[in-house]
């Protein structure tokens, strides 16, 4: 347990110059633009004059050195405050809560599958390295790993909502359906399905491969060699001793994936229309909203930071001997 | 046996080799196969594929040449792809060797700004430089090479950590070379083969990459990707899917072929030594 908080004290301290890189660099790359939001709110309102530009730059205070906006930014996050969000005229703090549990939702529940079933095929192909049933499978992981995520969901929603009329399309439950409860559930569910798949699916291959190629690893280890010297049943020694081995490699991938599945999620809720994280993104960079922006940077920095703390917990759990320096140190 | 055969030897090695080769050839011989502008409309709207033999593959909403767009696509797929991954390596490269070799306090420095380029999603990255420089096939190559040069710059500078410690770096500093000129001219190239076999996977993570920015409508206007073909279709998705699905198999085959060509050389390579 001490050990565990050494760790997460030692993670945080570290993360802060991190974090601020990420704050100075996302900032000034959203200065360079040309353009900031007041011309974009002018274009969508169809136009207005120089003073009324000048009072909008006053009132967002998009009149003041570059220096002092920054500072001002940086002092408002140490009080959680990431700003207003032009193009929605909300907080973004707001807007980001709001958006994210969908998210978090979809990439939870796409971990799972990829997590899950990727492991578990990993093992059938790894059980035998070797074999064809080895080789097919990793030629087919190969294969799901070079599909693009979101032409994978538009080529799902022509199987199962278009041609199969299963599943709906898009969005993340049925509007105004007065729903509640279970049968909610089952609706979001259902609205669910096939973005989890979409995004799961492509890294369903990552797991499988991570998992595959760490159990022929182990298989040339002498404790599996004794093992079988022992005279234990191969069903035994795949899963109780190799299997149960290679799973450490694999949640240190789960901690690394966290962050192109964040990036994959942009582009699936776009493809299914999901109100989510990703989407609000997307719909920054349209309405050139640069607080927004960086908001959203800032916070899935934060996420794959958050989540690396959690697999690393996870990791001293399993391995007594990770962590054990840090904490004498 | 020579690398290459070995490579090819292999049945995965084959498969992926013949499958860049089509590609390669395609992208090069794009402007002879299809001559002209890709864009224009070349018949009526909407015709389903395998009707007319001068449109094999059909043509989209607006009357373009699906078939020109598969062929001309592939070439911006390619040049994306390998120009993105090329920089990516060459700014990794540069801040993986300083890093390494000036010690402590510029190593310090610099890896906490790998750091925070590897804990933003590469693709949010991507996504606000593109939004930010506007979307020319220039800005999407910058925008993909930044969101990808982190990891071949940490992998550098493990591995010029371990070489400048070397019998021959240590001869290089008593002939007094100039320090620079070791880190690029004697530990640098040293350093390189490992960083070649990931260059593979960022050229396929640059083309998926650059197919979900084209996707999105961030891309180039004025040049076809199969990314902006698959998201023209999806408007039609319904009535005309052959329109999505064409240009992403193109995809698949591209990304498949890199994937399967850096396995097989992985395996050509580590057999290598052996008898």
């Amino acid at each position: 347990m001490r050990r565990a908080l050494t760790l997460v004290r030692r993670r945080a301290i570290s993360a802060i110059p991190v974090l601020l890189i990420v704050v100075v660099a996302t900032f000034l790359m959203l200065e360079a633009a040309p353009g900031d939001a007041v011309d974009a709110y002018l274009l969508s309102a169809g136009g207005g004059d120089a003073a009324l530009a000048a009072g909008l730059r006053a009132q967002y205070g998009l009149d003041q050195s570059l220096l002092s906006r920054l500072i001002l930014y940086i002092t408002a996050l140490g009080r959680l405050d990431l700003g207003w969000s032009v193009a929605f005229e909300r907080p973004v703090l707001a807007l980001i809560a709001e958006r994210l549990p969908t998210t978090l939702m979809l990439m939870g529940s796409a971990t799972a599958l990829s997590f899950g079933l990727g492991s578990l095929l990993g093992v059938v192909a790894g059980s035998r390295p070797g074999s064809f049933r080895d080789r097919a499978l990793s030629i087919g992981a190969l294969t799901l790993y070079a599909i693009p995520g979101f032409w994978l969901g538009l080529v799902l929603v022509l199987a199962f909502s278009v041609s199969l009329r299963w599943l709906p399309i898009a969005g993340i439950e049925t509007i105004a359906s007065g729903k509640h409860g279970l049968a909610r559930a089952v609706d979001i569910a259902r609205h669910l399905a096939l973005p989890v798949a979409a995004l799961g699916f492509i890294y369903l291959a990552l797991f499988l491969r991570v998992m595959r190629s760490a159990m022929a690893e182990i298989w040339r280890q002498d404790f599996v060699l004794a093992a079988r010297a022992k005279g234990l049943t191969r069903h035994r020694i795949v899963w109780r001793h190799v299997a149960r081995a290679a799973l450490l490699p694999l949640v240190t991938v789960l901690g690394l994936q966290s962050a192109g599945m964040l990036g994959g999620s942009v582009v699936i809720e776009s493809v299914f229309a999901i109100p989510g994280f990703g989407r609000l993104a997307q719909e920054a960079v349209a309405g050139r909203d640069a607080p927004l922006l960086i908001g959203i940077i800032l916070t899935s920095a934060v996420l794959v930071i958050l989540v690396n703390l959690a697999v690393d917990l996870v990791y001293a759990v399993l391995d007594p001997r990770i962590g054990a320096s840090e904490a004498r140190g | 046996m020579s690398f290459f055969r070995r490579l090819v030897s292999s049945p995965t090695g084959a498969l992926g080799m013949a499958l860049l080769g089509v590609i390669a050839a395609t992208a090069l011989l794009a402007p002879w196969l299809s001559p002209g502008d890709p864009l224009r409309i070349a018949g009526p709207a909407l015709l389903p594929p395998f009707t007319d033999p001068a449109l094999p593959f059909g043509t989209d909403r607006l009357g373009r040449d699906v078939l020109a767009g598969l062929l001309h696509g592939a070439r911006t797929s390619l040049i994306v792809g390998l120009a993105a991954a090329a920089a990516a390596v060459l700014i990794g490269s540069i801040v993986g060797t300083v890093a390494g070799f000036a010690g402590r306090l510029v190593d310090e420095a610099l890896m906490r700004v790998v750091d925070a380029f590897q804990i933003v999603p590469g693709f949010l990255l991507a996504l606000a430089f593109v939004s930010v420089a506007g979307g020319s096939l220039g800005t999407v190559i910058l925008a993909i090479a930044l969101s990808a040069w982190a990891q071949p710059a940490r992998l550098v500078r493990a591995e010029v950590l371990s070489i400048r410690e070397r019998d021959y770096v240590a001869a290089a500093r008593v002939i007094g070379m100039h320090p620079l000129e070791i880190a690029f001219k004697e530990i640098l190239p040293n350093a390189l083969p490992p960083v070649l076999a990931l260059a593979a996977v960022i050229v396929a993570a640059a083309i998926l990459t650059e197919a979900a920015l084209s996707f999105l409508g961030l891309g180039d206007p004025n040049v076809v990707t199969w990314g902006s073909m698959i998201s023209e279709g999806r408007n039609v998705l319904r009535a005309a899917p052959f329109l999505s699905v064409i240009p992403g198999i193109g995809l698949v085959a591209a990304v498949l072929g890199v994937y399967l060509v850096s396995e097989a050389a992985g395996e050509a390579l580590g057999r290598g030594g052996r008898p």
